[in-house]
Formats: structure tokens, C-alpha cells, sequence
């Protein structure tokens, strides 16, 4: 059994991340696979050295110079480090620092227990208010939209996430009750939903496809099961599938 | 005897002629040095004299208060915190719920019964560090000092429970004003940090009691020096407590 | 007499007995009490492990496991584990058991205080425990509890009375551990013999010095967060609850809370208290390397420079548990670089281990094993740590088993082994006998093996994208499914770890009757606890006085002055 197990952890298929699908997610890949490397290579040679030193006899060396076993091997894993943060940090800002491009497609994706909702603007590329008092799933207003506000008239809210390909996105990201997190492996993206906030992150999908959508905050019993899909496809099938939700809405 | 209050200036001299790391220090063969020549742990009266087991009690009671130090900074990081959240309504306008509270002017009057209660408190712990008496109490003739020191304590302890009284009014006030507990932020933190520290102060005003008991109780001098010792210590702090935060609920509401 | 001396045997009543204040007594009772802690968490984790691999399999007398269910499992195993073990053992624990005579005092400056406080952490734990005896069962939010889910009794089953039991066990496991913290502390202050300068002290002493100094200024901390969440439960205030928040079909929010207060202020004392957790163990590792390897540790003070150093740093990294919680991004950036630098005075520490280590030719004695494979478990876990350090990678990898694997390999398994190296070096003092070492091989290689076996894969199951609480990897909607097989293995090799365990319970109880008179100083140590001859007027010596050669007297304990030497 464990003998199977563990032959099967290496054998494995997905054993690392799952093939990338978003444009910023190269530049992560890169970096992961890097800094992993790097740190892989202090382990082994970190425990080589240990082993090593555990099972020879005691040479007739008195105690070693600091320098040599301490300060030079400490000033290069610095330097290392130094290099990880240099380029993790540019990545980062690239990412979070600056928001989208005027022209990226805005969606709400808005989280409750134990579902995913999205929100898309629709043709006045405005939100309609929402409020808590009126969240009511079964009568087809899950994230409590104002019937009040034209705004909404023309909303879409989708259980599943279908978005365009290679079209920038500006996702908005709330929570209804309690704290989730929005993770979508292969678009290299997590970032949590919290109740009270609105927190924006931006990506592109660059890769046509289905992709699972996790929750990696634990928020309550459901946490598990806490999944939706996003459909990337193409700009055309895209319209076609917003327009036909739009109708049902409206009709 | 007096050696015994007041470090010899011997040895402090020697500890910090000492050189530490490694260097080899003058050999000292006092019979009372760092553990006696005889080899019975329990004969040693290193770290036991009086003077050492006062050090000792205050390091403890000062170790204390900076960790609750840390407790009310924690209570103030989450009031700054707080103050500045607000949400969206429906209409995309921001919203603050933070109601301006007006402080009960009667915690004026408290502030300045506490701050005189640290006086009456300090003047109560001079008297049991007072040479004399000391010598006096130690060689076992008659308390004077403790006698000294008793309506210092009795008189902080009034002043306490006066200070105690005057916050629960300042609440009475505040709930006639229709700001209860749960009302809105700012009310939550003035009965937060007011209630914690008056909690503080209770232990406080016990303390005092007992302290009060202790100086007819005990029979080792250094330990009533101790337990008036801590007790003020604690009081004073508390009373610096109060005068920051007192400064923050008028100054940062 | 001499370190030789069973603990507590003293003539007395019962009730003296129970209340008792002898520093090694409470030391003992601190060990016996996580050793309690460790066995319910490991029965939880491998009840975990269990689901996890053979999802929904029946359980006698209970039928499958409920979601709920297995998170108040992970929630309970996670606080057993990180405060009643981690955060007991090494440091109330062994400090109580070899601090005063490691500085050559005569007891601890305030054993009654550390008698209290060891009274108040075992009630904390019972409280606990009493989680599961609810009808709602234990809490589900987690050993980090992030509200609303935590603020709200309706927001899932045992939020309710459990949430309750947790909050005020915890509150008064934060004053347990105050007065021992405060006791090691005073003690080190005042308590040094003439002479045991802080340039003498051992590491492990500076260990304690420093995370009781943690504990003061941390669990305060955690002890405000406890009462303001306290609050927003029972008392209608708003601290972490945000206005209009509508859960499970109403709205209960009705003011500007913030969750993120919650994030900031728990690990604010969430960081420190993981150092908390293994610096003891760090500093005890020192002292047996440079034992069995008969050499001073190198680079003395930087060791101790670095054991500060660390615990400053640890007040400023918070933040790097928060990279993707909706924190600013620049202060996410700012946190990844102290997180950075304080990678760096672990790394000094692990090189001097290592440089200690150096000329080889070591006595591969139980607890010299231990403290290697310390040493090996805590480079594995902590080569993770400047990955996860980085926002850019953080936000695929956070809550993913990927951090699971991180801090059980550097957390759990590098402290479990520095506690087992804890016992067998000082079980001569508690019991005046040597533990076995053929059983303490068999555990150690045991052990070692099975900790990689089960935490290692954890990495790649992280990198697979396997989040963190999952009650199961398969089920209708999940995309995980193909990694059922891994979890399958770890779970094997997680069953073999827990069974490892029981050479050691084995070796607890035989020892403690038959195993063979340690005599005086057994590991020729140079340390106060191990003195033979009565202490001198003034200590003369460093902590590590071995002269690395190979001869039977190739050292000079710090109880010799240096006219007796030569
Ligand atoms: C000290 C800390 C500690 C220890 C020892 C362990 C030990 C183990 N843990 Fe634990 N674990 C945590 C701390 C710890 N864990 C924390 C903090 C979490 C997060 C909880 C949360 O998310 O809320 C967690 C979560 C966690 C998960 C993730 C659950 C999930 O998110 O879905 C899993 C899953 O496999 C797991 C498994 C195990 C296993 C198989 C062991 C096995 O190694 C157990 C085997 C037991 C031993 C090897 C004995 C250890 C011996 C000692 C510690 C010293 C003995 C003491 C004396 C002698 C006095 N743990
Ligand atoms: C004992 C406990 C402990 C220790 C010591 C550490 C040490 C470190 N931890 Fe860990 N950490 C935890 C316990 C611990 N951690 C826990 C419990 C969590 C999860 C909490 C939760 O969410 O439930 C966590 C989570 C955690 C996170 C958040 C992950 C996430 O949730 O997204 C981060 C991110 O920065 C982090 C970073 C670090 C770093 C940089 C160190 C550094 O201090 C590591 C320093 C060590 C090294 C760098 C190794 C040095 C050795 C070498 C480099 C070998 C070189 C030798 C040769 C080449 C010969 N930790
Ligand atoms: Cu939503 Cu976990
Ligand atoms: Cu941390």
C-alpha cells in the first residue's frame, strides 16, 4: 500500500502545477520553478553534508575557522535570498501594483456559503446595487441585486465564469458572509473575499478551456465543495452566451 | 545587617569588573558567593537575601505590566483600526459609523482622584523603605514602619474605589445618553478600555487590601516590603495606563 | 546533591504533594500534560489522515465522517498540537525542569507562580477537550479562527459552544503561560549564580530568555484579539463583524467591523508564537550538538545574537500570513522582505550547526540522533520558507498543503524531534536512569523516515493546487480527484509515524523501571544540570567548554574553576 503510495507520488501526472493558463502565470512559473530549484539544492546539499558528517571518523581537526563554515556560506545563501526577493518583488508589482487597462472586461464574482456568483455588468458596464436584505436564492436573486436600480436591469449573474480569451480581466471580488478564497490554479491567481471589502486583481486568460475554481479559505462545513468552473472561450462564443443570459434576465 | 537593604558596593563592583566571554575574572571566596563552599543546595543563600527577593518580585510585577502594556496597545491599535472603517451603501457614497461620544466630564474629577491616589500610594511605600523603622522592624522592635504605611494604603484604597465609583457613574451618564455597550464603535471602546482598566484597578484596590493585611500578617519584613512594593508599582502603572488612555479617548475620538 | 535527583521525593501530604512548587515536579507534570495533548492530536491526525485517504469510510459506532466533523478535528489537532505540545513542552516544560540549575540557581525565582500557571494550562486544556463532548461538536474555523466564520454562532455547526470552549481555553492558556513566562524570565534575570554571566549562559537558556520574552509581549496580544471576538459574539458589539454581513439567511451585521482586525492582531502573535515553538529546541540542539560532537559550538555569541535577533524580527513578518487576504499590496510587498531577512540568523544558526558538526567523528547517541534529525527536518521545512515568502509565489501557494507540508516538517517534526532529544538527554535527571537506546534507535529511524514519507509529498500535492481543510480531494465538483492516490501514501506512511511513537511510550515506561543507572554526568556534559561537585564561589567557564580531542576527560564543565582544573 504505501509502497504503492509513494511510487505513485512520483509517477504522478500532476505532481507539479497544473499547465498554466493566464498571461501573467509564465513569469510565475518561471520564478517557482527557480526559486524551488534553489532551495531543492540547499536541502540536498544541506542534508549531503549532514550525512556525511554524521558517519566520518573524527579527523584530528581542531574546532573550524567561523569564517570559513559560517560567514562565507551565509554571505552566498544572502545573496541568493537577496536575488529571490529582487525578482519576486518586480513580479509582484508588476501584478498587484498597477491596476487594469481601461478596456478590461469587469465581472463581480461575489462569494457566499458555499457558492460562487457572477456578476457581469452587462451593456451599461455598470453594476447594479445589491443589498444583503434581499439575497434570496430561490427567487433568482442570489446576490441580492436592487430591482430598484436600472442599473441592474440588464445584469447577468452566472453560477459558472465564462470569459473571453485574451481579453484582459478586472475581477471584483466581495463576500456576502464570511471569508472565502478565490483560486483558480491554472490562471496562477488567489486572492481572498471578504465581507465588508471590495478587492480587485486583474488577469488574462491566454488559453481556451475549462478550469476548476477552488475555495482556499476555510468557511465553514461547505468549504470543500466549494467549487464553480471557469469557461474560457473564444471572443464570438462569448458574446453569444452573455446575450442569451442577458434575455433570460430581462424576460 | 544594613548590607542586606542596600547592595554592598563590593560586589557590584565585582560584577561589573567581570568580563564575561571567557576572560578569566578575580576568584571571590566569599562564604556567601555564588552558592556557598557546602555542597547542601538548600544551604545556599545565593539570590536570597532580602534585597534580592525584593529585585526579584519587581522584575516580576515590571515583566507583568509590559505585557499588559501590550494588552491595551493591542485594545488602541483596534481602535484606530476601527475608527477608520466605514462601508459603501447602496449609492456608492462611503459611510462612517463612528459617532463623536462626548466624554462624561466626571472622568475629569476620576482622573485627578487617581493621579492623587498614586501620590498617597508613593508616600505609603516610602514609609516601609524608610532606613530607620526598617532597622527598627527588622530587629524585631515594634512596626513602626508598617504602622507609617498603613493609612497611605487605606487612604489609596479609598481613592481607588472613589475612582472605580466615579467611572461606573460616567457609564450611568453614557447610558442615559442612550450610548450602551453594543450602541455604536466609539461606545464599544470607551467601555472597553474603561471597563479593562477598572477591571485592572479592582485587582488593584484588592491588592491594596491585602497588602493592608499583609503588614500585620506577615511576619518577614521583606516581605511586607514586597507586597507594598509590587502593589505600588502596579498602582502607579495604572495610573499611566489611565492618563494615555483617557488622552486617547478625548484627544482621538 | 548532585544533578542526580529523582524529582520530588519529599515527604509530605498528599496535598502538599499536589500543590507542590519543586521547579522539576512541575517541569515533569508540564511534560506529562503534552504528552496527554500529543496523544489526543495524533489519534485527531490520524482520524484526519484516515478520512482524507478512504473518504466517507464508515467508523464504527458513527457511520462516515461529516465535513464538519473533520474540520473541528483539523481545528482541535492544529491548537492541541501548536499550544498544549509546542508551546508547553520545550519551553514550561523542560525550563522548569533544568533552567535554575543550568544558571546554577538554587530553584526558580517564583515557583509558585509557575505552579499556578502550570494549574490554569492544564484547566485550559480540559476545556478543550470538553468541545467535544458538545452536542454541536468541537469549533471548525481553524487553529486561526478568521472571523465572521469564528464571530458567528449560525455561521456553522460548533461555532456555537465549541467556538466558546476554544476562546476561553485559549484565554486561559494565554495567563498560564504568562506566569511561567514571567518566572523564566525573573529567574534568568536574578537568578544566576556569580559569575554565570550572559556570556556563560547555555543557548538554551537564551532560548527561553527570549521566547518567554515572546510570550509576554505576544500572547497579550492574542488575549485583546480573544476578548474583542468574545464581544462581537455576546455582547452585540462590532469588532470583525462588517456592516450588512448576511449569513445562512439573515443579516447580522450591523456595524463597520473589519475581519482583517482579526488577521492583523492574530498574527501579530500568530508569527512569534511559531517562533515560540521551536527556538527551545533550537537552543537545545546547539548544546547536544556541541556535546556529541565534544567541540564548543562555533561562533558562541553569534548563536546567541542570532536567537535575539530572531525573536525581534518575529514582531514584523506577521503580515507574510496575509499576502493574499486583501492587505495592501505594498505592505505585502514591504512584509516580504522582512520575512526575508529573518530567514537570514536562522540560516547563521543552521551553518553553525553544521560548522560544529564539522570534524566529524561524533557520538551517535539517541538524543545526538534527534538532534540531526532536528537539524535535517528543520532545513526541510525552512528552505520553504523564503518560497513562501515571497507574495508572488505565496499567492499560488497559500493555503495550499504546500504550507501544510512547510511547517509540519519545520513546526511539528523538527520540534517533536528536538522534545524526543530533550527527553533522552535529560531523562537521567528525571528518573536517574538512561533510556534504552536500541528502542530509541528504532524510533528515531522509525520516526524519520515516516515524517518525510508523510510530509514530504505534501509539497507536491500543494503544487498540484490542493487546498488546505478539504473534508476530501473527490466528490462530484472535485478537481482534485487524481491525487487521491498520493494522499493514500501519506496517510501509510502518516500510520507508521503514529506507530513509531509507541517504541517510545514503550521506552518511557520501561526505562523509567529498568533501565540502566545513568550514574553522574552520563553524557560528560559541561553544564550546570549534569554538576558532580558542589558549585564553585564564582562559575569561571563557558558553556562549551569541550576540547575536541579524543581523550576520556576532553572537557572542562563550567562547575570546575580553573584552579581545580590541572
Ligand atoms: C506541533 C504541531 C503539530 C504536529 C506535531 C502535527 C502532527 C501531525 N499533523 Fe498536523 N497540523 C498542525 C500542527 C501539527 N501537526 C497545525 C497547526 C495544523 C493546522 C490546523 C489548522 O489548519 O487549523 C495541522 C494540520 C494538519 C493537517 C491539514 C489538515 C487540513 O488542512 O485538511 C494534516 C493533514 O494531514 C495534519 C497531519 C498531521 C500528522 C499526520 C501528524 C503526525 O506527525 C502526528 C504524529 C505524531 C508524532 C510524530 C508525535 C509528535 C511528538 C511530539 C510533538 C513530542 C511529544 C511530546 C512529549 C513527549 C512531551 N496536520
Ligand atoms: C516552528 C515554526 C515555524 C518556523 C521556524 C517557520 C519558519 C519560517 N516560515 Fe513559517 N509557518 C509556520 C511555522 C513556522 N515557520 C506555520 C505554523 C505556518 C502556517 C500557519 C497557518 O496558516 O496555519 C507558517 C506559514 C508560513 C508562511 C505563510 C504561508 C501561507 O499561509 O501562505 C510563510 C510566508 O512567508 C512562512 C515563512 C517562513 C520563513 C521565511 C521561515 C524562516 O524562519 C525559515 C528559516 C530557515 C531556513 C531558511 C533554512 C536554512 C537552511 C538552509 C537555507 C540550508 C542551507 C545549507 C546549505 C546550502 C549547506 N511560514
Ligand atoms: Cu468558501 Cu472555503
Ligand atoms: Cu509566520
Amino acid at each position: 500500500m504505501l509502497r504503492g503510495g509513494v511510487l505513485f507520488a512520483f509517477g504522478l501526472r500532476d505532481w507539479w502545477m497544473p499547465p498554466n493558463a493566464a498571461a501573467h502565470g509564465f513569469a510565475v512559473d518561471r520564478l517557482m520553478r527557480w526559486d524551488i530549484a534553489a532551495m531543492a539544492a540547499c536541502f540536498l546539499l544541506a542534508n549531503i553534508l549532514l550525512v556525511w558528517l554524521a558517519l566520518r571518523p573524527r579527523r584530528k581537526a581542531s574546532a573550524p575557522s567561523t569564517w570559513r563554515v559560517e560567514f562565507l556560506p551565509l554571505a552566498v545563501l544572502v545573496v541568493v535570498y537577496i536575488a529571490m526577493a529582487v525578482t519576486a518583488e518586480h513580479l509582484w508589482a508588476r501584478e498587484r501594483f498597477e491596476g487594469p487597462a481601461p478596456a478590461a472586461l469587469r465581472v463581480e464574482v461575489v462569494a457566499q456559503q458555499f457558492q460562487w456568483y457572477f456578476h457581469y455588468p452587462g451593456v451599461d458596464a455598470t453594476y447594479g446595487a445589491s443589498q444583503p436584505q434581499l439575497v434570496n436564492a430561490a427567487l433568482g436573486n442570489p446576490i441580492g441585486l436592487d430591482p430598484a436600480d436600472n442599473h441592474g436591469k440588464d445584469d447577468v449573474v452566472a453560477s459558472e465564469f465564462v470569459l473571453p480569451v485574451n481579453r484582459e480581466v478586472d475581477l471584483q471580488l466581495r463576500s456576502l458572509d464570511v471569508i472565502h478564497g478565490f483560486f483558480v490554479p491554472q490562471m496562477r491567481l488567489k486572492q481572498n473575499a471578504v465581507p465588508g471589502a471590495t478587492l480587485h486583481i486583474h488577469f488574462t486568460p491566454i488559453r481556451e478551456g475549462v478550469y476548476p475554481i477552488l475555495c482556499s479559505q476555510l468557511c465553514g462545513s461547505g468549504h470543500a465543495r466549494m467549487q464553480a468552473h471557469l469557461r474560457v472561450v473564444s471572443e464570438s462564443a462569448y458574446n453569444a452566451w452573455l446575450a442569451s443570459r442577458a434575455k433570460k434576465a430581462t424576460s | 545587617m544594613p548590607a542586606t537593604f542596600t547592595r554592598s558596593v563590593v560586589d557590584t563592583e565585582r560584577e561589573r569588573k567581570d568580563p564575561g566571554f571567557g576572560g578569566r575574572p578575580p576568584v571571590d571566596r566569599r562564604p556567601t558567593g555564588g552558592g556557598g563552599g557546602d555542597e547542601n543546595w538548600d544551604h545556599h543563600r545565593h539570590g536570597r537575601g532580602p534585597r534580592a527577593l525584593l529585585t526579584r518580585y519587581r522584575m516580576g510585577i515590571f515583566s507583568a505590566l509590559a505585557g499588559d502594556l501590550m494588552f491595551f496597545m493591542a485594545l488602541v491599535t483596534a481602535f484606530f483600526f476601527r475608527q477608520s472603517s466605514g462601508h459603501f451603501d447602496g449609492h456608492g457614497a462611503y459611510i462612517l459609523d463612528w459617532h463623536q461620544l462626548a466624554i462624561p466630564p466626571i472622568l475629569y474629577l476620576n482622573t485627578a482622584i487617581l493621579l492623587l491616589s498614586s501620590v498617597t500610594m508613593e508616600m505609603g511605600r516610602r514609609q516601609l523603605f524608610h532606613e530607620l523603622d526598617v532597622m527598627e522592624e527588622w530587629l524585631g522592635m515594634g512596626r513602626p514602619a508598617a504602622r507609617r504605611a498603613a493609612p497611605w494604603l487605606a487612604a489609596t484604597a479609598a481613592l481607588g474605589v472613589a475612582f472605580l465609583i466615579g467611572q461606573w457613574m460616567a457609564w450611568k451618564d453614557l447610558a442615559a445618553q442612550g450610548f450602551f455597550f453594543a450602541s455604536n464603535p466609539s461606545s464599544h471602546f470607551f467601555y472597553l478600555i474603561t471597563g479593562a482598566h477598572g477591571a485592572h484597578l479592582v485587582l488593584g484596590v484588592l491588592a491594596l487590601f491585602a497588602a493592608l493585611a499583609a503588614l500585620s500578617l506577615l511576619h518577614r519584613m521583606e516581605l511586607r516590603q514586597i507586597f507594598v512594593d509590587c502593589t505600588a508599582w502596579y498602582w502607579h502603572s495604572m495610573g499611566l495606563f489611565w492618563i494615555f488612555l483617557f488622552g486617547l479617548l478625548i484627544f482621538c475620538q | 546533591m548532585s544533578g542526580i535527583r529523582a524529582a520530588g521525593r519529599t515527604r509530605s501530604t498528599p496535598l502538599q504533594r499536589i500543590v507542590t512548587t519543586e521547579d522539576r515536579t512541575i517541569g515533569i507534570r508540564y511534560l506529562l500534560l503534552s504528552l496527554v495533548a500529543v496523544a489526543a492530536g495524533t489519534l485527531l491526525s490520524l482520524a484526519m489522515r484516515t478520512q482524507l485517504a478512504w473518504p466517507g469510510i464508515r467508523w464504527p459506532f458513527h457511520g462516515p465522517l461529516l465535513p464538519e466533523e473533520y474540520l473541528s478535528l483539523v481545528t482541535m489537532h492544529g491548537t492541541l498540537m501548536i499550544f498544549f505540545v509546542l508551546t508547553t513542552a520545550p519551553q514550561s516544560g523542560f525550563a522548569s525542569l533544568v533552567l535554575p540549575q543550568q544558571i546554577g540557581a538554587r530553584r526558580m525565582a517564583l515557583p509558585w507562580l509557575n505552579a499556578l500557571g502550570f494549574w490554569i494550562v492544564a484547566l485550559a486544556l480540559a476545556v478543550l477537550l470538553s468541545a467535544f463532548l458538545l452536542p454541536a461538536g468541537g469549533p471548525i474555523a481553524g487553529w486561526t479562527n478568521y472571523p465572521p466564520l469564528s464571530a458567528i454562532a449560525s455561521a456553522g455547526p460548533g461555532q456555537g459552544g465549541g467556538m466558546d470552549c476554544w476562546l476561553l481555553s485559549i484565554g486561559l492558556f494565554c495567563v498560564g503561560s504568562w506566569f511561567s513566562a514571567i518566572n523564566v524570565l525573573v529567574t534568568v534575570l536574578t537568578e544566576r549564580a556569580r559569575g554565570m554571566t550572559l556570556g556563560r549562559m547555555p543557548l538554551t537558556v537564551w532560548s527561553w530568555f527570549v521566547s518567554s520574552i515572546l510570550i509576554l509581549l505576544a500572547f497579550t496580544v492574542l488575549f485583546a484579539a480573544i476578548v474583542l471576538l468574545f464581544c462581537d459574539r455576546h455582547l452585540g458589539t462590532a469588532f470583525f463583524i462588517p456592516q450588512g454581513d448576511w449569513v445562512s439567511g439573515q443579516v447580522v451585521g450591523h456595524g463597520d467591523g473589519s475581519p482583517l482586525l482579526w488577521l492583523h492582531l492574530f498574527w501579530f502573535f500568530g508569527h512569534p508564537e511559531v517562533y515560540i515553538a521551536i527556538l527551545p529546541g533550537m537552543g537545545l540542539v546547539s548544546s547536544l550538538i556541541a556535546n556529541f560532537s565534544r567541540r564548543p559550538i562555533v561562533g558562541y555569541r553569534m548563536m546567541a545574537a542570532a536567537t535575539v535577533l530572531i525573536g525581534l524580527l518575529g514582531f514584523v513578518v506577521w503580515g507574510h500570513h496575509m499576502f493574499v487576504s486583501g492587505m495592501n499590496p505594498y505592505a505585502g510587498a514591504a512584509f516580504g522582505l522582512t520575512t526575508m531577512a529573518i530567514a537570514v540568523p536562522s540560516t547563521a544558526e543552521v551553518f553553525s550547526w553544521l560548522g560544529t558538526l564539522w570534524g566529524g567523528g561524533l557520538r551517535r547517541t539517541t538524543p545526538m540522533l534527534f538532534a540531526l534529525g532536528f537539524l535535517s527536518l528543520f532545513i526541510a521545512g525552512g528552505v520553504t520558507g523564503p518560497i513562501l515568502a515571497l507574495p508572488a509565489l505565496d499567492q499560488y501557494l497559500h493555503n495550499t498543503f504546500f504550507v501544510v507540508a512547510h511547517f509540519h516538517l519545520i513546526m511539528a517534526m523538527a520540534g517533536a524531534f528536538s522534545i524526543f532529544a530533550g527527553i533522552y538527554y535529560w531523562f537521567p535527571l528525571m528518573t536517574g536512569r538512561l533510556m534504552s537506546e536500541r528502542l530509541g534507535r528504532w524510533h528515531f529511524w522509525l520516526s524519520l523516515i515516516a515524517a518525510y514519507g508523510t510530509f514530504f509529498p505534501m509539497h507536491l500535492e500543494g503544487l498540484a493546487g490542493r487546498p488546505r481543510h478539504f473534508a476530501q480531494v473527490t466528490g462530484s465538483t472535485s478537481s482534485l480527484a487524481s491525487l487521491l492516490p498520493m494522499e493514500r501514501g501519506v496517510t501509510w506512511a502518516a500510520f507508521v509515524l503514529g506507530a513509531a511513537q509507541i517504541l517510545f511510550l514503550i521506552n518511557l515506561l520501561w526505562s523509567a523501571r529498568r533501565g540502566q543507572p545513568a550514574g553522574q554526568n552520563p553524557w560528560q556534559a559541561t553544564t550546570l544540570e549534569w554538576q558532580t561537585t558542589p558549585l564553585p564561589n564564582r562559575i569561571e567557564r563557558g558553556p562549551y567548554e569541550y576540547h575536541s580531542g579524543t581523550t576520556e576527560a576532553d572537557f572542562t564543565p563550567q562547575w570546575e574553576t580553573a584552579s581545580q582544573q590541572e
